[in-house]
């Protein structure tokens, strides 16, 4: 199929701008996601992750700009362009009048697919759910209700996948499964989007990352470019009283929180004159750590730089 | 098109599930009026001259029941799954505006038809009435049923709580149908009320609904059909450009 030739991107999006009376929960946004990738959509609450999910999805609609998916248009063409996503949701949505069997069946049946019992089996069983697959979706748990939104996402087979924040309120072995499994999609072709809050779960998983701010992207790279670029590791120290750093200790912009400062470095060979400087200037420090880049680290520096 | 029997299929399982509540208790409501009604009224009443009053109530009550099953079906399908959340599942799926219409007005207008056959069943032992046109009575049922189904989808998108769908189902949809004519013909209302009676587009359902079973109505079926036919095209276009625009549905 020309469709899915691997030279289109899974995801497109030109010049997305959402817009909520005077709220801009989307002030502009391009972004394309490769065929196969583990992608990676960061940014805190209002950031208008959900927003561009929901315009992806179809369940809002742009006030400019187009997003296309496999190279069909979300709203031209949005057959083709459903048929090619699944999405988990956020909010941990049930439907009470039907079991976790019929839920998927009827799924199923709206992307035009029937006879589907094998593939339901089978993401039953690699979700753990083949005991719950006649139990009424009120009978679940929270963590089961998850799972269920998960092979509902995945019941047509689309070749991309998107997860809004999957693992809130997840336990951490079933979070690991998830993982696991999703993985394993992605290793078989399929690809992911997520959204988290656990950043270091967006390190360890994901191969690219944008990073969304007040409706527009302000970084996007491979995450291992974002961690080596955007931050080198930190010399922290803590005063317990009131100091004052000298003008050549402040030409290295440290952060500053409390008592606390936090002087950037690249080499280890920068800690041990660092260090001295500091005492020299303002006394042996309380408390002294050093620091190795983490994505939470790059996230929280990002969000403070304008 | 198996995306839309599928939607179909989950409207009616929906309701099938809760029979109980869906099927049964509006039944079980309607054979009450019947009951007491009858019981008040059936000796001291005719109707079109000869007819007997419990003969004359059956129809409308049938009628009344389908225009009321048809309205809460669609409406509360709509407005639970907005209030829960899994609308997504019906908006995430390649289904058109016009498919998500016709599932659920076809969901509205079967349970519709079971509680109104329900209705007539049970009212077989107070009165055994034969139909003598069917095709009036079919042709009635069906838009009766998809006028409600229609505003059942229009309400159910337009409410965000429960409350405002109780107030259109409330000081809308239950006035125009006991003002209908479901009790009483219009005939017997002062000329001022008469007139009033001919702008409520639900005493032209009951009417035209009741000439199939009697051959005999206070209009004649062929305005019935015309206004009837015309509501149901009018509020049609009004929904279905709701649902193309997403209203309330694709913000």
């Amino acid at each position: 199929m020309s469709s899915t030739a691997t030279d289109i991107p899974a995801i497109r999006v030109r010049g997305a701008q959402k817009s909520y009376g005077s709220l801009q929960a989307l002030a502009g946004v391009d972004l394309d996601i490769r065929q196969g990738e583990f992608f990676g959509l960061l940014g805190p609450n209002g950031a208008g992750k959900t927003t561009l999910i929901s315009a992806l999805a179809g369940l809002t609609r742009l006030t400019a700009g187009r997003i296309s998916v496999m190279g069909h248009d979300v709203v031209n063409g949005y057959r083709d362009a459903r048929r090619m996503l699944g999405v988990v949701p956020q909010e941990l949505v049930f439907d009470p009048f039907f079991t976790v069997r019929e839920m998927l069946r009827i799924q199923s049946g709206y992307f035009g697919l029937r006879n589907q019992d094998d593939w339901i089996d089978e993401l039953l069983a690699n979700l753990d759910l083949t005991s719950k697959a006649t139990a009424n979706m009120r009978a679940l748990s929270g963590g089961m209700k998850r799972r269920v939104l998960v092979a509902q996402a995945l019941v047509h087979k689309p070749p991309v996948i998107v997860l809004d924040e999957p693992t809130a309120g997840v336990d951490v072995e079933l979070r690991q499964g998830l993982w696991a499994f999703i993985r394993k999609l992605n290793a078989a072709g399929h690809t992911i989007v997520l959204t988290t809050h656990y950043l270091e779960e967006a390190e360890t998983l994901c191969n690219r990352i944008a990073m969304l701010k007040a409706g527009r992207v302000i970084e996007l790279d491979t995450t291992a470019n974002l961690l080596s670029r955007l931050r080198s590791h930190a010399l922290r120290v803590s005063y317990a009283g009131p100091v004052e750093l000298p003008a050549a200790l402040l030409a290295r912009k440290p952060l500053m929180e409390g008592g606390r400062y936090s002087f950037a470095f690249d080499d280890y060979a920068e800690v041990e004159p660092l260090l001295a400087a500091l005492r020299e200037a303002c006394g042996v420090p309380s408390e002294i750590e050093v620091v190795k880049p983490d994505l939470e680290q790059v996230f929280v520096d990002l969000l403070k730089r304008d | 098109m198996t995306a839309f029997r599928t939607l179909l299929y989950k409207e009616m399982l929906r309701f099938w599930k809760v029979a109980f509540q869906t099927v049964a208790a509006p039944v079980l409501t309607a054979i009450l009026y019947l009951a007491i009604f009858s019981h008040v009224l059936s000796d001291k009443v005719t109707v079109y001259g000869a007819l007997n009053y419990t003969h004359f109530l059956v129809p409308g009550l049938v009628m009344m029941s389908v225009l009321q099953n048809a309205f809460s079906n669609s409406s509360s399908s709509l407005i639970q799954s907005k209030i829960t959340g899994n609308i997504i599942f019906v908006l995430l799926p390649p289904l058109s505006y016009r498919e998500f219409f016709g599932a659920y007005v076809l969901a509205s207008v079967a349970r519709g038809v079971v509680v109104g056959i329900g209705v007539w069943l049970a009212s077989l032992p107070f009165a055994s009435i034969g139909m003598v046109h069917p095709v009036w009575v079919l042709a009635f049922v069906l838009m009766g049923g998809a006028i409600l189904g229609t505003l059942g989808i229009i309400a159910g998108i337009w409410a965000d709580k429960f409350d405002q769908l109780a107030a259109f189902q409330n000081f809308i949809i239950m006035p125009l149908t006991m003002l209908s004519g479901v009790f009483y013909s219009i005939h017997s209302l002062p000329a001022f009320w008469q007139t009033v009676s001919h702008f409520n587009p639900f005493f032209f359902m009951i009417d035209g609904f009741r000439f199939g079973f009697f051959g005999v109505s206070d209009v004649s079926p062929w305005l019935s059909l015309l206004v009837v036919g015309g509501s149901f095209i009018f509020l049609s276009l009004i929904c279905l450009e709701m649902l193309r625009r997403g209203y309330k549905l694709r913000g």
